[in-house]
């Protein structure tokens, strides 16, 4: 099993919420996040001052999926978040141990 | 009628209705005099008193509702000349204390306007202290005002002739200096007692009420975000009994001021028509005095002395607030003629809303053309400062240069915010000492610039109509400058000393934990957003986020501590 954190832009949640359920991703949980990368955010000025948005609001997808889905899910992500310009995100990919479903208590795959 | 008048009494808002309807009415009747008797012959109907009621015909259009038979005749047959007037004298003087009332109650939601600019423009861990200063200045400033203020201010006005005379307030305290009297403050009204128990008083009182409150909530907008409450509620006695009844005084109250024209001839003397300088820059330099004392909020600035932004939490309220003002102006200009039959007031409430287009746009075109985007927080201080420029000359000055007056304003007010935080180095969060006091001097000095001479019959005891420099009249720009010195030096000399002796005795300014913390649970002891998720910039939570997590297993306890980070 797979976890997979994507960091996207939050006007993009949408696009891609539907690409990975089009490659069959079943459950999401999202969060208003903020962050920066290299780009170590941006300067706005106000009141004639200026100040560094270093924290840029993004949202966060964090799915848990079988292995052999992992790929397609990332392929869709890329494709929907992707706009080519500094801020776009990124996807962390990393092998998940265990899963449970609370309410039955199913572990692995089933759980998911 | 008397009867009828009492019920009015009783109903709230339905007095407000029906006495529009009366003065309509009035109106129509001020051109009968000429010919009393006609309109009683003329009516077919018998008028007798009694009679009204039982028709039961609808008057849907209006034109048949207030007639003769409104007018209160011993003998209807034969109404007499003095028995008409007297109503018509009624009938005026209850326009003008209605309109004085209802501007009146405009200007006091301005205080509603004021709380949500200021409020707005601080950080979300202030907005409760920040709300609730502008909420309890209300209070505090009209019992202050009430004790001894007013009588500070309007004790010896004399008789305000609109208001019906107000004779009660005949005594003012003067001094006499180069020969000429010095009015220096009123002596008669204190706790509005039986002496001054009359309609027009009462009127007066309330109208110059909401104006000191004006005055008086100018400051915590520059103050926010770090004064301490108790020094606050001090200040709210103090600018309400002394500093600003005093300053009114001298320019409302018949002092010394006022009557620089009938005593050393520079034109009317200090003429401000609705309180540029009374009521804004006596604020916005109490403002000036208030901040340079308690210096500016950690972390304004860099160690090199650069001003750092530090942005509002929410600027829709601060614009909504912003819009809420320009209503209100709406009753703190056209109501200072005091008189809704002046109908000069068309002339003030138009100039009024154009000065305060001139200044939104002319802020906003400059903050586009240098920094690239218009700043909703400038447009709004642009749109204030149009107005209070505009709430000395509004009723002496062309359409045109009420445009230009706004536009200075715009422009000045951005300048003034960049040098006030820039050179002086005074940390202003919502631009109060801008918008309020450079630009309420602007207001004051460009009537003496550009009063057109057609209005102001007899100002301040004056023959002739106000008229400035640019219209041939040199020594009213002078008085202007007189008045707007005086204004600066008294009320900065008088704010600092009292601010400092504040300092000595409580303390103006709350603890660095307190600030960083943020007032509200501190200071009122209540937070404005209490589940608001709070930017990690602010160092809210700096007392809390040291306790280490009870770490139950290595691994997890880094995600989770991220994920609540979050």
């Amino acid at each position: 099993m797979k976890k997979i954190e994507a960091i996207v832009r939050p006007h993009l949640l949408e696009a891609v919420k539907n690409a990975l359920q089009e490659v069959g991703v079943v459950g999401m949980t999202v969060s208003e996040v903020k962050g920066f990368g290299r780009q170590k955010g941006h300067t706005e000025t106000y009141r004639g001052s200026e100040y560094k948005v270093e924290l840029v609001p993004k949202v966060k997808i964090e799915v848990a999926l079988p292995e052999e889905l992992a790929e397609g899910a990332v392929d869709a992500v890329l494709k929907t978040a992707k706009t080519g310009k500094f801020g776009d995100g990124k996807v962390f990919v990393s092998s998940l141990e265990d899963v449970v479903r609370i309410r039955t208590g199913e572990h692995g795959e089933q759980a998911l | 009628m008397s009867m009828r008048r009492r019920l009015f009494v009783s109903f709230g808002i339905g007095v407000v209705l029906m006495l529009g309807v009366t003065g309509l009415r009035s109106i129509a009747r001020a051109q009968a005099p000429a010919a009393p008797v006609e309109p009683a012959a003329t009516t077919a109907p018998p008028p007798t008193p009694v009679a009204a009621a039982p028709a039961a015909v609808p008057d849907p259009t209006g034109d048949n509702t207030g007639t003769a038979s409104d007018v209160v005749v011993k003998d209807a047959k034969a109404p007499k000349l003095d028995e008409v007037m007297s109503t018509v004298g009624h009938s005026k003087i209850a326009i003008n204390l209605m309109w004085t009332l209802l501007t009146g109650f405009l200007v006091m939601f301005m205080q509603a306007g004021f709380a949500l600019v200021e409020t707005g423009f601080c950080r979300a861990k202030n907005a409760a202290h920040t709300m609730s200063m502008n909420f309890m200045i209300y209070p505090i400033g009209m019992l202050g005002y009430w004790i001894c203020g007013f009588a500070v201010q309007m004790g010896g006005v004399g008789g305000v002739a609109v208001l019906g005379g107000t004779p009660p307030l005949n005594s003012e305290f003067v001094v006499n200096l180069f020969g000429h009297p010095f009015g220096l403050f009123g002596m008669k009204g204190f706790f509005l007692n039986a002496d001054v128990y009359d309609v027009g008083v009462f009127a007066l009182f309330l109208f110059q009420m909401v104006f000191m409150d004006t005055t008086a909530t100018i400051p915590t907008g520059a103050m926010a975000e770090r004064w301490k409450w108790s020094s606050f509620l001090v200040y709210g006695f103090f600018i309400s009994m002394f500093t600003y009844p005093l300053f009114a005084n001298w320019v409302w109250g018949g002092g010394w001021l006022s009557q620089l024209g009938a005593n050393f001839g520079l034109g009317h003397g200090h003429v401000d028509f609705a309180g540029s300088s009374v009521v804004h820059m006596v604020g916005g330099v109490a403002a000036l005095a208030g901040a340079m004392v308690l210096g500016p909020r950690i972390g304004k600035y860099t160690k090199e002395g650069k001003p750092v932004a530090i942005p509002g939490h929410h600027i829709p309220m601060a614009l909504l607030g912003t819009f809420i003002l320009a209503f209100g102006w709406f009753g703190f200009n056209p109501g200072s003629t005091l008189a809704g039959g002046d109908l000069r007031i068309a002339v003030v409430a138009t100039n009024t809303m154009l000065a305060g287009t001139g200044g939104a746009i002319a802020a906003m075109i400059y903050m586009m053309t240098r920094f690239g985007k218009p700043d909703p927080s400038m447009m709004a201080n642009g749109m204030l400062a149009g107005l209070v420029a505009i709430t000395a000359p509004c009723a002496f000055v062309t359409a045109p240069v009420a445009v230009l007056i706004g536009t200075v304003a715009g422009v000045l007010v951005c300048w003034s915010v960049f040098f006030v935080e820039g050179t002086l180095k005074v940390d202003d969060p919502v631009g109060a000492i801008s918008v309020h006091g450079v630009n309420g001097a602007w207001g004051v000095l460009s009537l003496g610039l550009f009063a057109d001479g057609v209005y102001g019959e007899g100002w301040n005891g004056v023959p002739g109509k106000v008229t400035g420099l640019f219209y041939g009249a040199p020594k009213q720009f002078l008085a202007q400058c007189i008045g707007t010195l005086t204004c600066f030096v008294f009320v900065f000399a008088s704010m600092w000393v009292f601010f400092k002796l504040v300092d000595v005795i409580l303390g103006n300014r709350v603890s660095v934990e307190t600030e960083l913390a943020g007032l509200d649970l501190p200071e009122v002891g209540a937070l404005a957003y209490p589940e608001f998720v709070l930017s990690p910039g602010s160092s809210v939570g700096a007392f809390e986020a040291p306790k280490p997590l009870p770490a139950p297993s290595p691994a997890p306890a880094a995600a989770t501590a991220r994920v609540e980070a979050l």
